[in-house]
C-alpha cells in the first residue's frame, strides 16, 4: 500500500516537472484560433482553418526561429460557448495570441475577456462598432475591418449609381445593425424599408412577399454563410432575380457561389480583398491555396486569416522571438509590417486597418461549365478608416 | 393590392403549417404511443433530403429520387427504431433525450464525412419550377404551391389510417393502453416498429420537399426541430388532430409576424421603437403563444383522448 502510494506520487511529481520544463523556458508561439467548425457555418471555420494552417506552412511552421502551435476552438456561433473556448485556451493551453471569431456577438463577448487576461486578440473577421470605439484596447488588432464600413463603400456606390427607392435586410444581431447602420451613413438616396430577420433563419418567403409589394428599385442585402445561400435562392425562385437588381455584402462569396452558382451572375459586393486582386503576396497565397486544397478557391474569411497570423509572425519577428515583450509586439503590429495579401495598409490609432475598398462583381468563371468568379470592377474608398475612431481613447 | 399581400402571406404559412405538419406528425405519434421523447427525428428530415438528393442525382429522375429517397429513410428509420431505440422504452426520459442527442451527432457527423460539410445544392425540376397566377396581381412558386396539396393530401389520408383502418384502431388502442393491448395478442413491438418508421419517412417526406428551397446541410433538421416541439406542445402531445392544428398556427403565426408585426406596431409606437421591438417580438411570437397555451391549457389545444 505505502510502495504504490510512493510510486503514484512519484508518476504525479515526474509528470509535473516534464510539464513545467518546456513552459517555464517559452519554447513555442501558442495561438488559439476561434471559429466555427460545426453546423451550417462550419464552411466558414474550414476555409479559415486551411487558410490558417497554410500560413504555417509558408512560415516553415516557426516564428523567429521558436516553434508555433496553433489551438483550434469551436464556437458555434454562440457566445457563451465562444467565451468558454477562450477560457480554455487562456488558462489550459496558456496562448500568447487569441485570433480568429467570425461573428460580432462572439466577438464582443471574447475580446474584452482575452484583452483583460493580458492576451493578445487578434481578429481575423468580425467588427464591431464598439471595439473600434469606447472599448478600443491596446491588446486587440484586427486584420479585417469595422463592419460599417463595407457597406458605406456599398452605399457610396448605389448613390454614386443613382439608385433610389432601396431596400435593405439583415439578419438582427450586432453586426446586422452595424452593416445598416454603415450603409444608410453612405447612401444618400430614398430606402424604400429596413427589415432585419433572426439570426439563422432559413425561409425568407415571408420576407419576399414583403419586400415584392413595395416595388423597391433595388435591394442590398447583408446575410453572411448559410443565410446567404438560403435568402439568394429563395430570391432566384420568387422571380426577382433580373426584376430587381440585387446587391449585397459578406453574401455573395467564394463558399456560397458553389451553391447558387449561374444565379450570382452579375451580383454586386464590395470587400476589401478579391481573389484576382494583383499583388505578389495574394497570388502565392490563392495559388497555394488551390494547390493545397484541391483546386479550391479561399474566401475573404480564409484571407483576413492567413493575414492574422502573417500579423503575429511580424510582431514575434520584431521582439525577436521575446513573448514577454508586449510592448514591442504592439508597436510592430501597429507598423501592418508585413506582405498582406490584399496589398499595404496602415493602422488607425484604434488599431484598425486603414485600407481599400472595392467593388466586386460575380462574372462568369475561366472555363465553360465553371462556377461565376468575383473579380474586382473598381476602387471605391482608398485607404479608408473608419467612423468610431473618435471614441477610442488609446493614442 | 393589400388584401392580397395578405392571402399571399397566408399561403406563406400555410406553407410552412404544412412542413411542420409532416415533422410534428411523427413525433407526437411516438412520444403518444410508444412514450418516447425522439430528439433524433429532425435527423430523418435531414436523411430524406440527403437521400432524395443523392438518388435524383444517381438516377437522373426526380420522381425515382423522392421515392427512393422516402423507402431509404423508411428503412433507416425502421433500422434505428430496432438497434437503438428499443432498448429505451422501459428508460427514463432523460436517458431517452440523452440518447437521442447522440443520435444527432452522429447522423449530422455521418452526413458530413459522405457529402462534406458545404451546403448541397439541389434544383426544382422544370415542370415544378416557376409561377402560378392564382388571382390576377397574386403570384405563387409552383413548388411551394405543390408543397401545400401534398401535405395536405397526407394529413387527409393520415387521418384515415388512423380513425378508419384497423391498423389505426390498434394504434390508438396502443396509445391508451399499451399492456391491454399486449395482452390481447398484438404484437406491439411489431407495430411499434411500424409507427416509427413511417414516423420517419414522414419527417424525410418534409425534409426532401425542403431541400430545393431552403439548402441540403448537416444539421438542417435541428434547425426546425424546435419549431416542432413548438408546434405539438400547442397542438397537446400524441394527438394528430393537434399536431395539425398546432402546426397551421404556428405557421401562421410566425408568418404574419414576421411580416405584419412591425408595420402594425409602427401605428401605436414610434417607427424607431417599432423598428427596434418588431424583429425581436416577431421571432419570439411563436414562443410567447406557446407560454400561453401552456398558462391556459396546460395539455396543449387538443390533448390525445385517454
Amino acid at each position: 500500500m505505502k510502495r504504490q502510494f510512493l510510486r503514484a506520487f512519484l508518476c504525479v511529481a515526474s509528470g509535473f516537472f516534464l510539464a513545467a520544463g518546456p513552459a517555464a523556458a517559452q519554447q513555442k508561439v501558442k495561438i488559439g484560433f476561434i471559429t466555427t467548425l460545426s453546423g451550417p457555418q462550419g464552411v466558414i471555420g474550414a476555409d479559415m482553418k486551411n487558410s490558417v494552417e497554410l500560413a504555417l506552412d509558408h512560415l516553415g511552421h516557426k516564428m523567429a526561429g521558436l516553434d508555433v502551435e496553433v489551438f483550434y476552438g469551436d464556437d458555434q456561433v454562440k457566445p457563451d460557448v465562444g467565451t468558454q473556448v477562450a477560457d480554455e485556451m487562456l488558462k489550459k493551453h496558456q496562448v500568447n495570441f487569441v485570433s480568429g471569431i467570425i461573428w460580432s456577438n462572439v466577438m464582443l463577448a471574447v475580446a474584452p475577456r482575452v484583452t483583460a487576461a493580458g492576451t493578445f486578440m487578434i481578429g481575423t473577421n468580425a467588427g464591431p462598432h464598439e471595439l473600434a470605439g469606447e472599448l478600443c484596447n491596446e491588446l486587440f488588432f484586427t486584420t479585417s475591418w469595422q463592419n460599417d464600413q463595407t457597406p458605406e463603400a456599398m452605399g457610396k456606390y448605389m448613390t454614386d449609381a443613382g439608385l433610389n427607392d432601396v431596400y435593405i435586410m439583415a439578419p438582427n444581431y450586432a453586426a446586422g445593425k452595424d452593416m445598416l447602420t454603415g450603409f444608410k451613413r453612405t447612401f444618400k438616396g430614398r430606402i424604400a424599408d429596413e427589415v432585419y430577420t433572426r439570426l439563422g433563419q432559413t425561409d425568407y418567403q415571408a420576407e419576399i412577399s414583403q419586400l415584392r409589394a413595395k416595388e423597391p428599385k433595388a435591394v442590398m442585402v447583408f446575410y453572411p454563410g448559410g443565410m446567404g445561400i438560403q435568402f439568394m435562392k429563395q430570391y432566384s425562385e420568387a422571380g426577382l432575380r433580373g426584376q430587381v437588381p440585387l446587391y449585397s455584402v459578406f453574401t455573395l462569396d467564394e463558399l456560397s457561389i458553389p451553391a447558387v452558382k449561374y444565379a450570382a451572375l452579375g451580383q454586386y459586393e464590395t470587400r476589401i480583398w478579391s481573389p484576382d486582386l494583383k499583388n505578389p503576396a495574394n497570388e502565392k497565397f490563392v495559388r497555394d491555396y488551390q494547390k493545397k486544397y484541391g483546386g479550391k478557391l479561399p474566401s475573404f474569411y480564409g484571407a483576413q486569416s492567413y493575414d492574422g497570423i502573417m500579423l503575429i509572425d511580424s510582431a514575434v519577428r520584431a521582439v525577436k522571438g521575446n513573448l514577454a515583450d508586449k510592448k514591442g509586439m504592439i508597436a510592430a503590429m501597429r507598423k501592418a509590417n508585413f506582405n498582406s495579401v490584399r496589398g499595404k495598409f496602415t493602422y488607425g490609432h484604434n488599431h484598425f486597418p486603414i485600407e481599400n475598398f472595392y467593388l466586386l462583381k460575380a462574372v462568369a468563371g475561366p472555363t465553360p461549365g465553371s462556377d461565376p468568379v468575383m473579380e474586382v470592377q473598381k476602387t471605391v474608398f482608398t485607404n479608408y478608416k473608419d467612423s468610431y475612431g473618435k471614441d477610442c481613447k488609446m493614442k | 393590392m393589400n388584401l392580397l399581400l395578405v392571402a399571399e402571406q397566408g399561403l406563406n404559412g400555410l406553407q410552412l403549417g404544412v412542413m411542420l405538419f409532416l415533422m410534428a406528425a411523427g413525433l407526437t405519434l411516438v412520444f403518444g404511443i410508444m412514450n418516447l421523447v425522439n430528439l433524433a427525428h429532425g435527423s430523418f428530415y435531414m436523411i430524406g433530403a440527403y437521400l432524395a438528393t443523392y438518388f435524383t442525382q444517381l438516377t437522373g429522375s426526380y420522381v425515382l429520387g423522392v421515392l427512393l429517397g422516402l423507402a431509404g429513410t423508411l428503412a433507416v428509420g425502421v433500422a434505428v427504431e430496432l438497434l437503438a431505440l428499443r432498448t429505451l422504452y422501459e428508460r427514463e426520459h432523460l436517458d431517452q433525450v440523452l440518447a437521442t442527442f447522440g443520435l444527432i451527432l452522429f447522423f449530422n457527423e455521418l452526413a458530413a464525412m459522405l457529402w462534406g460539410r458545404a451546403a448541397l445544392y439541389t434544383s426544382i425540376p422544370e415542370y415544378l419550377s416557376g409561377h402560378v397566377d392564382l388571382l390576377p396581381g397574386l403570384r405563387y412558386p409552383l413548388y411551394r404551391l405543390v408543397i401545400i396539396v401534398l401535405g395536405l393530401a397526407v394529413a387527409g389520408l393520415l387521418w384515415f389510417v388512423v380513425a378508419r383502418t384497423r391498423l389505426g384502431m390498434l394504434v390508438r388502442a396502443g396509445a391508451s393502453n399499451r399492456v391491454m393491448v399486449a395482452a390481447l395478442g398484438v404484437n406491439i413491438r411489431l407495430m411499434y416498429t411500424i409507427v416509427f418508421g413511417f414516423g420517419a419517412a414522414l419527417a424525410g417526406l418534409a425534409g426532401l420537399m425542403a431541400g430545393p428551397i431552403y439548402v441540403v446541410q448537416p444539421g438542417m433538421g435541428e434547425l426546425i426541430l424546435i419549431e416542432v416541439f413548438v408546434v405539438i406542445v400547442i397542438g397537446g402531445i400524441g394527438s394528430i388532430r393537434g399536431a395539425l392544428a398546432g402546426a397551421l398556427i404556428v405557421g401562421m403565426v410566425d408568418t404574419f409576424g414576421r411580416a405584419f408585426l412591425k408595420p402594425a406596431l409602427a401605428t401605436v409606437l414610434s417607427p424607431a421603437a417599432a423598428q427596434a421591438a418588431g424583429p425581436a417580438l416577431a421571432s419570439m411570437l411563436i414562443y410567447l403563444l406557446m407560454a400561453v397555451v401552456l398558462a391556459l391549457r396546460p395539455r396543449g389545444l387538443f390533448p390525445a383522448r385517454l
